[in-house]
């Protein structure tokens, strides 16, 4: 490392870019090992390990930049690793591959052909990562960075031209200018609802504070379940969020700033102190930043873990020490906000825009997206799909293009049903809004929302009801439990869709669920419970069939709803093979060898086993 | 001072007063569980809730916490409020069956069926019980715990805690601890009793 030292002018920041860069020259191949969590989790760090002993082994490690990056995205097939400047791209690597690597790739320029990625749909072998469909139909302005840079080494980005944005805002440009160039850009929170940036920047710029402080702060409390951008943001490229929110702050007047980050995000946390201390070190953050004379210090607030801690007024009280409730906010926390100074609150997707913004100006910014929704939006796309992962799309691409073309449909040759997005607030669509682009605003008309960018897709064995039932039920437990309508409203709402799914549901009780839902949507206190009946008002709009079939018929068509469904084995197809006997766990299947089984049905727990391991598809569950 | 109009009237208030409040001055009820004179208002029990009509939009707000506006049109009793508060009373009274306030609210405000699944709870965690022993009492000895739909009062790891003086103003001050309703029902029904629907009719709002 070139040691750090304070800098205190633009000139000073260049010098030392340029000498970063010189420095870097000297390495003919670049390798990036992906070090995000879900990479973690397949042992990327033990791929990391044998690659840098190899290179010391070999004698390459003077010519080959070996690094660990964040989350490069295509999370299902990690641990992934990139080679540049040739961009070969292998994916499940593991530490027996290493050698193979070394030899082919590293020494010479051929390629491990049993590492590369092979196209599901068209079974091609696929090199480069650039030509993967996962990431061909993508625009990654943000998450591009993630698998270039090491997050603990702020020379990594200050060698992609990092903090260049920080730059120009401090020296060249005037507060109001930079709210105004957000402002042109049309960017609008990231969050989830949507609220355009500059009006909350206006809004606590023009706030008078009693004794001059003024806060920034950054929500990383991201709890919806299946998504995780905001992690991988954080993880991979937490610089991009400090210089976001430091041009934030400038903008405002603000001199303090905090990051909530939840604590079930270790790596984050730890990425994150790193970089602040580095920052620090080379005069980036703290007092007379580069020598413009602004200031400005960041901490870092670790969450206990609260869905509700997401929402605004609930944050702050948590930052402040009290129990993570939201208050009323008549009076907006522009004005009185954490500690009762006006405070600005963005997600952390939201500030790893700015520096984009005010790198490339908004008229560039504002080419990429729609009218009203501009930029891109990272999706955490999970559940019933070819490719799991982290994809950035630009605003305005449709559900299809992410389902198919990028996350390459359901797999196993399934039937695609749904999809939920917006986390518990936002709802379920059915195949026929496939069309929809995605964008803020025709994403609300059909009932759901962008949310903070979960996105869950949800094939034909997928009970809808079920669905509710679930969401429904999270929110019970995350709900803060303040308001009425939200505590008591929630735990009615669970108990009639219980009784739906356990066949004892009525079709008043399906009035009294859209009633219920209209009172939380107009008398809840904070945006959890004005928006929590929102997945079981989507699934019945779109999926009331499945209700009623749970209601009139007893019946659950993807068989998810154990009280309606019953299995019995087909003396005809069943050939005695005695699978099913061994497998079940309750010793409910009676029978001989070679002789037709019978389901006692007392005994029977409907687990599905008998009806997942009969090859003779024997079993039949109704 | 600030003008607005509350269920047709104008009418003038003082500046920092809540709509609640200045509702009150002019002799307008709305009904309230979770406030109280001299406690900070929290807007927690949402029964207080009055359509606020402002720049041509209608939203329902707790009117216990909204501060008075100039140029705002208040209704306390649209058909709006009265269906919201009709449910959030009966989702009340599904927690809290036998409340003597719960029932008289009821009979008060129209509800005459719980169409949920009743629980007794004996709480409906309005929280004016931690507030007075906080604020008023400067003890501090009981509070919320848990979340969600396990929220419970109660004092610092479930145990007696040398912070109480067993001054009894938290149980003074619980709307729901007190006799139960002794109308002619049975546990879990609602007693109606004191049905009385003339209150509702008195100032009547164009919806």
């Amino acid at each position: 490392m070139v040691k750090m030292t304070r800098i205190d002018s633009p000139s000073a920041l260049e010098h030392y870019r340029r000498a970063i860069k010189e420095k870097r020259a000297k390495y003919v191949k670049t390798v990036s090992v992906c070090g995000g969590t879900g990479c973690q989790a397949h042992e990327c760090g033990a791929v990391y390990e044998a690659l840098r002993a190899a290179l010391d082994e070999n004698g390459l490690a003077k010519t080959v930049e070996l690094r660990q990056t964040g989350c490069h995205g295509f999370c299902e097939m990690g641990p992934l690793m990139v080679i540049q400047p040739s961009g070969i791209f292998y994916k499940k690597v593991s530490p027996e591959d290493i050698e193979n690597i070394v030899e082919a790739s590293l020494k010479g320029n051929k390629v491990v052909e049993e590492l590369v990625y092979e196209d599901p749909v068209s079974g091609e072998d696929i090199k480069k990562e650039s030509q993967i469909p996962f990431y061909k139909k993508q625009k990654r302005l943000l998450m591009s960075m993630n698998g270039k840079i090491d997050p603990c080494n702020i020379e990594d980005y200050l060698a992609q031209d990092g903090y260049s944005a920080l730059v120009k805002t401090l020296f060249e440009m005037e507060p109001t200018e930079v709210i105004d160039e957000v402002e042109n850009a049309g960017l609008r929170g990231r969050g989830g609802a949507g609220v355009p940036t500059a009006s909350k920047w206006k809004a606590a710029r023009k706030a008078i504070a009693r004794d001059g402080i003024k806060y920034v702060l950054c929500n990383a409390d991201e709890g919806d379940p299946g998504a995780y951008m905001d992690r991988s943001l954080l993880e991979g490229n937490p610089h991009a969020v400090l210089e976001g929110m430091i041009i934030g702050a400038y903008a405002i007047g603000a001199n303090e700033g905090y990051i909530y980050v939840r604590h079930e995000y270790p790596l984050a946390v730890d990425n994150l102190l790193v970089a602040i201390d580095q920052a620090r070190e080379l005069n980036l953050l703290g007092d007379d930043i580069l020598g413009s004379g602004f200031s400005f210090d960041i901490n870092v607030s670790i969450g206990g873990g609260a869905f509700v801690c997401g929402e605004s007024t609930a944050l702050m009280a948590s930052i402040e020490g009290r129990i993570g409730e939201p208050r009323v906010k008549h009076i907006h926390t522009a004005e009185k906000g954490l500690y009762q100074r006006p405070t600005n609150l963005n997600n952390v997707e939201t500030w790893a825009n700015v520096s984009l913004i005010i790198n490339q100006g908004a008229a560039k910014y504002k080419r990429v997206g729609t009218k009203n929704s501009t930029g891109t939006k990272i999706f955490s796309l999970v559940g019933a799909i070819n490719n799991t992962g982290l994809v950035e799309v630009p605003m305005g691409i449709t559900l299809r293009e992410i389902i198919y073309d990028i996350g390459g449909g359901v797999p196993k040759g399934k039937k695609f049903k749904a999809v939920q997005t917006g986390g518990p607030s936002g709802g379920c669509l059915p195949e026929s809004l496939l069309d929809t682009p995605v964008d803020f605003d025709r994403l609300y008309d059909v009932g759901s929302m962008m949310g903070s960018g979960g996105m869950i897709v949800m094939d034909e064995g997928t009970c809808m009801v079920d669905i509710a039932r679930y969401f429904v039920d999270f929110l019970c437990d995350e709900s803060c439990g303040k308001c009425v309508p939200c505590r008591e409203g929630l735990k009615q709402m669970l108990y009639i869709i219980e009784d739906i799914t356990e066949g004892r549901g009525t079709l008043e009780q399906l009035d009294l669920l859209k009633e219920l839902a209209e009172v939380m949507r107009d008398t809840s206190l904070c945006g959890l419970g004005q928006t929590a009946a929102n997945p079981v008002l989507s699934t019945l709009e779109y999926f009331e069939n499945e209700y009623l079939e749970h209601i009139k018929m007893k019946k659950c068509r993807a068989g998810v709803c154990k009280s309606l469904i019953t299995f019995n084995i087909n003396p005809k197809k069943c050939t005695g093979c005695m699978r099913c006997r061994k497998a079940c766990p309750v010793g409910a299947i009676k029978g001989k060898k070679k002789e037709a089984h019978i389901i006692v049905q007392e005994k029977c727990e409907k687990c599905g086993i008998c009806f997942e391991v009969c090859e003779y598809k024997a079993v039949v569950r109704k | 001072m600030v003008n607005l109009i509350i269920d047709g009237q104008s009418v003038e208030a003082e500046e920092g007063w809540t709509i609640l409040e200045a509702a009150k001055y002019y002799g307008i009820d709305i009904p309230a569980l979770c406030y109280y004179e001299g406690l900070t208002p929290t807007s927690a029990c949402r029964v207080c809730v009055v359509e606020i009509i402002r720049g041509g939009r209608s939203r329902l707000s707790a009117s216990c916490s909204y501060p008075v506006q100039e140029g705002i049109e208040v209704r306390t009793n649209s058909k709006k409020v009265k269906r919201a508060r009709k449910v959030i009373i009966e989702l009340l009274l599904a927690s809290c069956p036998n409340s003597r306030t719960l029932q008289c609210l009821a009979s008060k405000y129209g509800v005459t069926k719980i169409r949920f699944r009743s629980e007794d709870r004996g709480c409906i965690l309005c929280g004016l019980c931690v507030r007075m022993c906080e604020e008023q009492m400067q003890a501090g000895a009981i509070g919320f715990v848990y979340r969600g739909v396990g929220r419970e009062v109660a004092m610092p790891f479930h145990t007696k805690h040398e912070a109480c003086r067993e001054c009894g103003a938290c149980l003074y001050i619980c709307p729901v601890c007190e006799l139960p309703c002794r109308g002619p029902m049975q546990p879990g029904e609602l007693c109606n009793a004191c049905l009385d629907t003339v209150q509702l009719e008195a100032f009547p709002c164009k919806d």
